[in-house]
């Protein structure tokens, strides 16, 4: 079945957690969207910093520094993507 | 995918959920420039960070007190000098923020004035070699003015002239109803016969451990704490500057930036200048053996540790220590 836009952008933004934390045994594809990036993979501000950094290329996109503990899963990552595009319906 | 909860069983996963929302944010602050003590191997003396000013004006203390919450320290530590010398400013962080006041114990903390206060004591050694490095027998004093106290604890640098040694000192610390944690002397000032030998680390490793599993109701530390601190090692990596993560970030231009306390700073006296790290400039950090810098180590390397779950046991055990130590959670 083709991904939804937002499937791909999760998707996408899975990769880039993946590349740049260097997370080992997950896949795009296996990532769960919904797993709290901070408690369960001991994600922290630094590693957060770094990500936010690529994602703000890749979507031409500002996140506000505040709202970075907001950032707790991948979900929760595209929803603020697509928020800070204007795409949120 | 390896989460914290494919690794954890119940009983772990809800220690572990106990401590994993806690944001601290420490800095550590020196209260005065002065001390009431003269200690060999005392790293502040020896590397002549007391030669700053000092800010003398309360109000001054609580302006800057109040800039520092702002910044979002919520953990100010306060060393010093001897912070006791000065209650006004020991007070204007305590009336603002959760305080921990370390104190040689010689003048007591006035508990109706600082109700609750965490206070943690030095202490060198037995009597002898209090004597001998602070020219003194400071417990003598400290155990009276804070036995039975339930917000104190001693934090026992061991010296290697205390190997075969350290029961004496833990059980005189439980008989008056005082908690213990340790560390190791860096003897940066070069004592004759202070420095540890390989041998000498792995023997008071086994002494640690041992002490852990017998006084478990005195003694607040953890294997792991004892492992990473005697060997200098965690995960296969070597502690040193470029892995210590108590640098002050107004100091901090290591490159790549290693994981570090979050907006950690040490303040001088003078409430302007920030020294480079939790101890001094001077030190070797290749042989540096503090307590904290090696604790929080463990600590802001939580995603190392989720691999195996006895790694991230190793790190929630460290971490529920630091808790206990500074009061988070219940002893």
């Amino acid at each position: 079945m083709p991904q939804t836009q937002n499937g791909l952008m999760e998707r996408r933004i899975a990769e880039i957690l993946i590349q740049e934390l260097k997370l080992e045994n997950v896949t795009p594809d296996t990532f769960d969207v919904t797993t709290d990036l901070v408690k369960e993979l001991g994600i922290d501000s630094m590693d957060l910093t770094t990500v936010v950094l690529v994602l703000q290329g890749e979507y031409k996109v500002k996140f506000d520094e505040d709202n970075y503990p907001s950032l707790t899963t991948v979900r929760a990552i595209a929803e603020q993507i697509r928020q800070l595009q204007g795409t949120v319906s | 995918m390896i989460t914290v909860r494919s690794l954890l069983d119940d009983a772990w996963h809800h220690r572990y959920q106990k401590i994993c929302n806690l944001n601290i944010r420490s800095s550590i602050y020196d209260v005065t420039n002065t001390c009431n003590l003269r200690c060999k191997g005392c790293f502040f003396f020896s590397s002549n960070e007391h030669l700053t000013g000092e800010a003398n004006d309360v109000a001054t203390w609580e302006t800057f007190i109040d800039a520092e919450k702002a910044r979002g320290a919520n953990l100010p530590i306060l060393i010093g000098g001897e912070p006791t010398l000065h209650p006004d400013r020991v007070e204007a962080f305590f009336k603002r923020l959760p305080t921990f006041c370390a104190t040689n114990g010689l003048i007591k903390v006035p508990r109706d004035r600082f109700p609750q206060m965490m206070v943690g004591i030095s202490l060198w050694g037995d009597a002898g070699t209090e004597k001998s490095l602070r020219g003194k027998d400071a417990f003598a004093v400290s155990s009276k003015n804070y036995a039975g106290d339930p917000n104190t604890y001693y934090l026992y640098t061991i010296t290697s002239q205390q190997l075969g040694r350290v029961e004496t000192m833990v059980r005189r610390i439980r008989d008056i109803g005082v908690k213990v944690h340790f560390q190791l002397l860096s003897n940066d000032e070069g004592a004759d016969g202070f420095s540890w030998s390989p041998a000498q680390l792995a023997d008071v490793r086994d002494e640690l451990d041992d002490l852990l599993d017998r006084y478990p109701d005195t003694v607040i530390s953890s294997r792991y704490y004892h492992e990473v601190l005697t060997t200098g090692s965690m995960l296969g990596r070597r502690f040193g500057w470029q892995e210590c993560p108590s640098v002050s970030e107004t100091h901090d231009t290591r490159n790549p930036q290693p994981r570090r306390l979050i907006r950690f700073r040490r303040w001088s006296a003078d409430l302007k200048t920030t020294h480079r790290c939790c101890t001094s400039a001077t030190r070797d950090c290749a042989t540096c053996k503090d307590g904290a810098a090696h604790m929080s180590w463990v600590m802001v390397n939580k995603r190392a540790h989720i691999r195996t779950a006895r790694d991230l046991q190793n790190w929630i055990e460290v971490y529920e220590m630091f808790a206990k130590l500074y009061r988070f959670i219940p002893w």
